[in-house]
């Protein structure tokens, strides 16, 4: 209930306030929703499967966070953030994947 | 499980997180219990947060995309019309700023018309406070004294010497201490002379501004003032000076009839 809650609050106030990205932000945010998504796509499928342990999640939700922006901003210093950008998108994109198909087997049985 | 979850808040995540371990619920002691409430509170506080920030840089994300992404997906086309767009845009835009530039060259401009007005109409009132006599005056011109020991100048004659003055290119003078002005009357007999109700007594002093040396010479021709004065058993003696001041002020008279014509 709490995710659900706070996830609704977040995008209210994002829509209320409606901030500018600071410039030095701007690469590293996408990547860091996407994370974070992931984070929470992840989160949902363990406690449908019954294995949610609060540490876990927050632990993960922050180091996902953090690695992506990392990978992103040391692909920027070498020059190839655009493509280590994607790489880390694909990736997640993957994952979030595989955690909707396991969420989906458990809600639809299918 | 689900009956375990009964003291903490149903539903929370967190509760799920124990169960695997699975149904040991009532093994665990009362004092591990609530710290491991404390825990759970803790966690779901966390994820709360966590959440809500997910939450609000999705949003801001999803907008600042909507905003600057727009143009990466567009095609080429497109790209072009909207360059067509933004060109148009900003000629026009280029027009308002001249415009708008000229307007304020124009506001400007009246605005220094404003100022050379004030400080015309400021010179103005200051020569007009000199001739009439409400503002204090300095400059070069003389002194002239008019010694009268056998008591023989008379009204006409003061008149005289001021219209000679006058005539002569005197701007603004003062007599023993009272200014002269436009409307300035001398009255009383020899001897006992006034100059607008204010009696003055020989020797006369009349501090005058104006051309020292041409005013000197006027008062020094033949039937002039020096000469009536003479005549009269007076005498005159003239200091020309480079800087007096007549600092004698004159009320000013507001008119009661006359208002200034504004001219249709």
């Amino acid at each position: 209930m709490i995710p659900i809650l706070g996830l609704a609050a977040g995008i209210l106030l994002g829509l209320v306030f409606d901030p500018t990205v600071p410039l030095w932000l701007q690469p590293y945010l996408p990547i860091a929703v996407v994370a974070a998504l992931d984070a929470v796509f992840g989160g949902f499928r363990a406690r449908l499967d019954g294995i949610f342990d609060a540490k876990v999640f927050v632990i993960s939700f922050v180091s996902n966070v953090v690695v992506a922006a990392l990978i992103v901003f040391l692909g920027d210093q070498l020059g190839v953030g655009a493509q280590l950008s994607t790489a880390v998108v694909v990736v997640l994109g993957i994952r979030i994947f595989g955690n909707a198909a396991a969420i989906r087997r458990h809600v639809f049985r299918a | 499980m689900t009956g375990a979850a009964g003291p903490a808040e149903a539903g929370e995540p967190a509760d799920v997180d124990g169960a695997p371990p699975g149904g040991g619920e009532g093994v665990v002691a009362p004092q591990g219990r609530s710290a491991r409430r404390r825990r759970d509170l803790v966690a779901a506080g966390l994820i709360g947060v966590l959440t809500l920030l997910l939450g609000f840089a999705l949003a801001v994300q999803v907008r600042n995309a909507d905003e600057a992404q727009v143009l990466a997906g567009a095609r080429e086309e497109d790209l072009v019309r909207i360059l067509d767009e933004l060109t148009s845009r900003e000629d026009r835009l280029r027009a308002q700023i001249a415009e708008q530039r000229s307007a304020l060259e124009e506001l400007s401009g009246s605005g220094s018309r404003t100022g050379k007005a004030l400080q015309e109409a400021r010179r103005r009132a200051e020569t007009l406070g000199i001739l009439n006599g409400t503002l204090p005056a300095e400059g070069a011109g003389l002194t002239l004294t008019v010694r009268d020991p056998s008591a023989g100048v008379r009204v006409r004659d003061l008149l005289d010497v001021v219209q000679e003055l006058r005539a002569a290119g005197a701007e603004t003078m003062q007599v023993d201490g009272v200014r002269i002005g436009l409307s300035t009357a001398v009255t009383g007999s020899a001897g006992d002379l006034r100059v607008d109700g204010t009696a003055i007594t020989a020797p006369y002093e009349f501090v005058v501004i104006g051309d020292p040396q041409g005013i000197e010479t006027a008062m020094n021709i033949p039937g002039g003032v020096v000469q009536t004065i003479g005549s009269r058993g007076g005498s005159v003696s003239i200091t020309q000076s480079p800087l007096l001041v007549v600092d004698a002020l004159r009320p000013l008279d507001r008119p009661q009839y006359a208002s200034p014509d504004d001219g249709d």
